[in-house]
């Protein structure tokens, strides 16, 4: 297997929605394999989606037991993943492997629920948390052809300013 | 790439002052790199990195009808800098509480002695003219752990002033 050139923003492969899976064969999982080196290859890295090396295909997988204090499943791969429960939300910061030099704020759910297969075409559901629960929700933008760049929210106001807002008018 | 130069400009606060600045900017064959702006108390604030393919005295001649027609103040310096060169930073203070002298400079004072280089700093007053409240956030690195910082502002806080020390830990996927 091998680490894969990643694509970078603005290549336009990597707004583009990815087909489902539906062979789980050896190419497949000679893909995931690619996938994981190539993630581990790069600085810091705990996510990669197929689409980043040009494989428009909803394939992805994360790891953050790399992190300490988070809570983690390990390593997991995400077929053909669907979300089915958000809750909460917070906002953090990210970067991507495909935005090289620069990183930004984005608000994500602290809590999902959600079912992917594996490489096998097993099917799993996982409840997941935190900094697992953004890098998951991050890697499935990827797959719908959305960066994090598309989500950015200010840097400036972490306490968002109330408006001031009119007094209601007096009955007539 | 030619000379990057910082320019400095400031005025009273009016719509158009961006397009305009950066119209005679881009017609002069100037090229822009990063850039702060922000209305601060009225006035429009510019921070800005640019190349020019011209000395430091032609930059300010090509902003010169523009700030005199926007009532602008214009600074130009060359730098030393390039673009790609961002440090990711690893902590975020919060700080508010009533408005009063030495505040700043008493908080930035402890963070640096524990440690905190600081990338980026905004602050604001808020409240009403009675009672004023003052807000900073700043994001930087914490070269000696987020927890030196938090003792570091631990009297302060003791006083009544609301201080959040957050790890920032940048996801990369």
């Amino acid at each position: 297997m091998a680490v894969l050139p990643i694509l970078h923003y603005p290549d336009p492969r990597l707004a583009e929605v990815c087909a489902p899976v539906e062979r789980f064969d050896d190419e497949l999982r000679a893909l995931i394999v690619s996938l994981e080196e190539t993630m581990r290859a790069g600085p810091g890295g705990v996510g990669i989606a197929a689409p980043q090396v040009g494989r428009l295909i909803r394939a992805a997988l994360v790891d953050v037991s790399s992190k300490r204090d988070v809570k983690n499943h390990g390593r997991v791969v995400l077929i053909n993943p669907e979300i089915l429960e958000w809750d909460g939300f917070a906002v953090g910061r990210e970067g991507c492997m495909s935005v090289p030099d620069y990183t930004g704020n984005v608000i994500r759910a602290e809590r999902i629920r959600l079912t992917a297969l594996d490489e096998t075409g097993a099917a799993h559901e996982y409840a997941m948390e935190g900094y697992e629960a953004r890098a998951v929700q991050h890697e499935i933008d990827h797959l719908d052809g959305l960066l994090f760049l598309d989500r950015l929210v200010s840097r400036r106001n972490d306490l968002f300013r109330r408006k001031v807002y009119q007094e209601p008018k007096a009955p007539k | 790439m030619g000379q990057w130069y910082m320019l400095t400009l400031v005025g009273k606060d009016r719509p158009g002052i961006v397009a305009r600045v950066s119209k005679a900017l881009y017609e002069g064959g100037c090229n822009l790199g990063e850039a702060s702006m922000f209305r601060l108390g009225g006035n429009f604030t510019i921070m800005l990195m640019a190349t020019a393919p011209k000395a430091a005295g032609d930059v300010d001649a090509l902003l010169k009808p523009v700030c005199a027609e926007l009532d602008l103040r214009c600074h130009v310096d060359p730098i030393e800098g390039k673009l790609h060169n961002h440090v990711e930073p690893n902590v975020r203070v919060t700080l508010f509480g009533a408005d009063r002298a030495g505040i700043v400079a008493r908080a930035t004072g402890a963070l640096a002695a524990a440690g905190l280089n600081i990338l980026h700093l905004e602050s604001d007053v808020g409240g009403t003219e009675a009672e004023p409240i003052y807000i900073m956030q700043i994001e930087g690195v914490a070269h000696q752990g987020i927890e030196a910082l938090r003792a570091a502002l631990a009297d302060m806080a003791r006083e009544g002033v609301t201080i959040h020390v957050a790890p920032i830990d940048t996801l990369i996927g």
